[in-house]
């Protein structure tokens, strides 16, 4: 187990690697650092003060590999990233020049605050009906729950968003539609309908995905046996088809667990909640390519250690399975 | 203590209505054991699930007739009633050992899980789970309860099976196919084994096979089911020696006999049989 675990950790290394420089040469093809510091500096900026924007930031270095003669060929800008990189040091922001650090941790709360309450309720509410459905399956009741999940897969996001900002907001007057405060009671105002929409715009297709497991589940031998022992629908569903249907719900749900830390980018960025999602979409646009950098490593290593994580889960729910 | 009277079971409604057992008488008493032998579709398993309504419904549907166990109508008995009769009076075991017992539970969590659903009456369950292992002839039980299923072979697990069907000392075993699964020789100790219980726990039993080669030193009565019907039944020496029906000449033709010259095995021709 420990073996398998150190042998993962070590596989991480290529693979951020990899994703890195493709990042590195999607950025720099996009834009040259050159275009990059023009644009934060604004039109009126001197050549000098240019080359000193570039300078400070070691962006003035060759992009991959330095070719000039009597320099070292690794005196480049990707590779003294990377070297940056491997120490944790996120940099600073190329536009507001602020310790990278500071402004992901300052943003990690209200991605959290968002996506936390938003991931518990979409799993309890989704494996709650989908094992409802389950028990009464066939009924008029589970038809129509079915057609209703597929309506409620088929509205696009934005909708959602609209239209509840719209209802909510402008027409009940009930709670703000924008805006993020981190003090007592305001904070849950600003956040119930981001928090309600992303559950409902999620819902639809949770259900009918853990419904279809369940009944999976259901037409297996075991349940039969169970069934022959005398245990009733109830216990059926929540012992031997939860503990066996969990099993696959694992990979779906741990897998998913990074992104909630990176944040929402579209519900952040329409609700104007200060969060990760939100750094990195302004990032985008700026362009400010140490966010970027910095939140595609971050973002990579958490992904990279939910899937981990995911085996490990695996292991603990099924016997069956063993790390090697 | 079982019979059936002219009960019918369809599969879905409509048109599309498939009759799986058309009609048929059949009686069982204490301590008894009646195979019920027939090919594949013949209504054979159907049969045996219909005795405490197992089968899911819809599709299955029980268009007419009564089941009566000790008198009362299964058929008209409450969920509570059935959940009671279900491994508590009526237990199973079924064909495929390893896709029967639930991957994610210990062994004795699936016998204990019977155990406690219908013995109040056992204070010790771990104690009783032993019990019941050592009695279908496991070895260690005391640590082998611990195991998964997948950590068992076939025939253990088959054993585990009939353990876990014995615990609640049923007075009726329903056995479908239970030694198909199995390779011949973990068979025939399966078989001895159930024998040897049976008459040791003084229950009945419902032998569900397409098998005439293993009823022989087993059952007490036949009983041939053919598309749905039961088209002969007798003890089982009279059927084996001196079959009535050509289905069932037909299917003891069917058995391999040791020692004799090599020639193509029988197969039965469905348009004969009209």
């Amino acid at each position: 187990m420990f073996a398998y675990l150190l042998r993962r950790l070590f596989f991480f290394i290529p693979i951020v690697f990899g994703v890195m420089l493709l990042t590195f040469v999607l950025f720099f093809v996009v834009q040259s650092p050159d275009a990059t510091a023009r644009r934060v500096l604004g039109q009126k900026a001197t050549p000098k003060s240019v080359e000193n924007w570039l300078h400070n930031r070691g962006y003035d270095k060759p992009l991959l590999i330095n070719h000039t003669p009597g320099k070292p060929w690794h005196d480049s800008l990707f590779i003294h990233q990377m070297g940056r990189l491997a120490t944790f040091d996120l940099g600073t922001s190329d536009v507001s020049g602020r310790p990278l650090r500071e402004v992901f941790a300052q943003g990690v709360l209200p991605s959290l605050l968002l996506t936390l309450p938003a991931f518990l309720l979409s799993i309890a509410l989704g494996v709650g009906l989908a094992l409802y459905l389950v028990f009464i399956r066939n009924a008029v009741v589970d038809l129509a729950a079915s057609l209703f999940c597929v309506a409620l897969m088929s509205v696009p996001v934005m909708v959602y968003v609209i239209f509840g900002q719209f209802v909510v907001a402008q027409v009940l007057n009930y709670f703000p539609a924008f805006g993020f405060e981190l003090s007592g009671w305001s904070t849950p105002k600003f956040l119930l309908l981001p928090v309600v929409l992303m559950v409902v715009s999620g819902l639809g297709a949770d259900v009918r995905l853990f419904r279809a497991l369940f009944l999976e589940e259901m037409g297996q031998d075991y349940i039969r046996t169970a069934r022959a022992k005398g245990v009733s629908t109830v216990q059926v569903l929540m012992r031997h088809v939860l503990k066996n249907g969990l099993i696959n719900l694992i990979t779906l749900v741990v897998a998913s667990l990074p992104f909630l830390i990176m944040g929402s980018l579209l519900l952040e960025n329409f609700f104007g909640i200060p969060g990760l999602g939100n750094v990195l979409f302004t990032a985008i646009q700026a362009p400010d390519f140490a966010v970027v950098q910095a939140s595609v490593f971050l973002g990579s290593l958490l992904y990279l250690g939910g899937l981990l994580l995911t085996d490990v889960c695996y292991a603990w729910a099924d016997p069956r399975i063993r790390l090697q | 203590m079982l019979s059936l009277r002219n009960l019918r079971i369809d599969f879905g409604t409509g048109p599309d209505r498939v009759q799986a057992v058309k009609g048929i008488n059949l009686s069982l008493g204490a301590g008894e054991t009646l195979a019920l032998v027939g090919e594949s579709g013949s209504g054979k398993s159907v049969t045996g699930m219909a005795l405490t309504r197992l089968l899911p419904e819809p599709p299955a549907v029980y268009a007419e007739g009564q089941i009566l166990f000790e008198g009362e109508d299964v058929l008209k008995m409450s969920p509570a009633q059935l959940r009671k009769l279900r491994g508590g009076k009526i237990a199973y075991v079924f064909q495929e050992p390893s896709t029967s017992l639930n991957p994610v539970f210990t062994i004795r969590n699936q016998i204990a899980e019977a155990i406690d659903l219908h013995r109040s009456d056992v204070s010790d369950v771990d104690a009783e789970v032993v019990h019941c292992l050592d009695l279908v002839g496991i070895v260690d039980p005391a640590k082998r309860m611990h195991d998964y299923p997948h950590q068992l072979s076939g025939g253990m697990q088959q054993r585990v099976m009939i353990a876990m069907a014995l615990a609640c000392r049923p007075q009726l075993l329903v056995a479908d196919e239970p030694t198909t699964a199995l390779d011949v020789t973990v068979q025939a100790q399966i078989l001895d084994q159930m024998r040897e219980l049976k008459q040791r726990l003084k229950m009945a039993m419902l032998l569900i096979t397409h098998n005439f080669g293993i009823i022989g030193g087993i059952a007490d009565r036949v009983a041939v089911m053919f598309r749905g019907d039961i088209v002969e039944e007798g003890t089982t020496q009279e059927v084996l020696q001196n079959p009535q029906h050509a289905y069932t000449k037909a299917l003891i033709g069917c058995i391999p006999q040791l020692g004799q010259r090599r020639k193509r095995l029988a197969t039965i021709d469905h348009s004969t049989l009209g």
